[in-house]
């Protein structure tokens, strides 16, 4: 590890197949880079990497250096220099659960409300179950409710006619 | 009287099944001051146990009675060679520690339990606990069985169960889940 880190965002994106993460992983350990905070999953059958990723050269030579793995394996690569930092966690005061049968907007509609009532959302993972026929949508966020919880209960009051099962907790971090 | 160290993970007394305690003399009386003056000291830390600050001994402290947001509580608790007795439930929370700084997760633990212990100068006495305080208290007594709660990581994204949140008196918060349309 370099002493003061050069954050670069590395993308992956590709068909979902067995040894990704490894094979990927074991190319950035070779050329000497550092693995920060990252977020990897399957969706819709394709395999999503975005890591933060240490590495001393420009972001063109980091490309460079995964573009031999990635086109074995069929992933498209994107890299960003970012301004990044370790350690600099935000926590969650208040989770969101929203689940219903898929619609289109669901997504906009809870945001936008959520967001005008002040969330700041740190964390949203979304799904969709259900069979083709009749698709369950189901999300879950995380985030910091910085007007309070009372004006994202009221904004969420207001999306009646959605017609999705909404859950509002909040999260009390214990710390001991 | 002193603020001690916290000893951070990673560190094998944190790792350690600590003792449970026979002497009941002043050393006992000063590690529960010193436990209690260095979680004053902790950013708003409603327990700690004796392994953090190093001592291998079965005392832990927790006080839930002055949180931010009020909630159930058996006042100030010194707990010397805590167990639990009985559980009931289990519920889902966020939990980070003192000695493993910027970093929290997810723990299922009991919502209630009833537990047995001792205080500072030997006498045996039992508490019934729930919510955030017997989350508290299983925290803690992990502690002295060397257990984190890295230890107890369950995934957010599986987390999707709708969490039992308790009012005082026991009734089930209105505002919790609500059917629109």
């Amino acid at each position: 590890m370099s002493d003061k880190p050069d954050w670069k965002m590395l993308t992956l994106v590709g068909e979902d197949r067995p040894g990704i993460v490894s094979r990927v992983t074991n190319k950035l350990f070779e050329v000497g880079a550092n693995l920060g905070e990252a977020s990897m999953m399957r969706l819709g059958a394709n395999f999503t990497i975005m890591m933060m990723v240490d590495y001393a050269g420009d972001g063109e030579q980091l490309q460079r250096l995964v573009a031999p793995v990635a086109d074995d394996l069929g992933l498209r690569v994107h890299v960003d220099a970012v301004a990044a930092h370790l350690h600099r966690h935000v926590e969650p005061d208040c989770m969101i659960t929203v689940y219903g049968a898929d619609q289109a907007g669901i997504v906009a509609r809870v945001t936008g409300a959520l967001a005008e009532a002040g969330l700041n959302i740190l964390e949203l993972e979304s799904d969709v179950g259900g069979t083709e026929k009749r698709p369950l949508y189901v999300m879950s966020i995380q985030g910091v409710a910085s007007e309070g919880m009372e004006p994202l209960q009221a904004a969420l009051d207001g999306l009646a006619e959605l017609d999705v099962d909404v859950s509002l907790r909040p999260v009390e971090t214990l710390r001991g | 009287m002193a603020v001690r160290d916290i000893v951070l993970y990673p560190d094998e007394r944190l790792k350690a099944e600590c003792a449970p305690v026979e002497v009941f003399d002043e050393a006992l009386a000063e590690l529960a001051r010193d436990l209690e003056d260095t979680r004053q000291v902790g950013p708003g830390a409603v327990g700690i146990a004796a392994p953090q600050i190093g001592v291998l001994q079965r005392v832990c402290i927790v006080d839930c009675s002055t949180t931010r947001k009020p909630t159930p509580n058996n006042g100030h608790l010194v707990l010397v060679n805590p167990e639990v007795l009985e559980w009931e439930g289990l519920v889902s929370g966020r939990e980070g520690c003192l000695s493993i700084p910027d970093y929290t997760g997810n723990v299922v633990r009991a919502e209630k339990v009833r537990v047995r212990s001792q205080t500072v100068v030997g006498e045996t006495f039992e508490i019934e606990s729930e919510g955030f305080e017997a989350r508290a208290i299983q925290h803690e007594i992990d502690h002295l069985d060397g257990i984190l709660f890295l230890d107890r990581l369950v995934s957010r994204r599986t987390d999707l169960f709708r969490r039992k949140v308790y009012q005082k008196g026991g009734k089930k918060r209105p505002a919790e889940s609500k059917k629109t349309g």
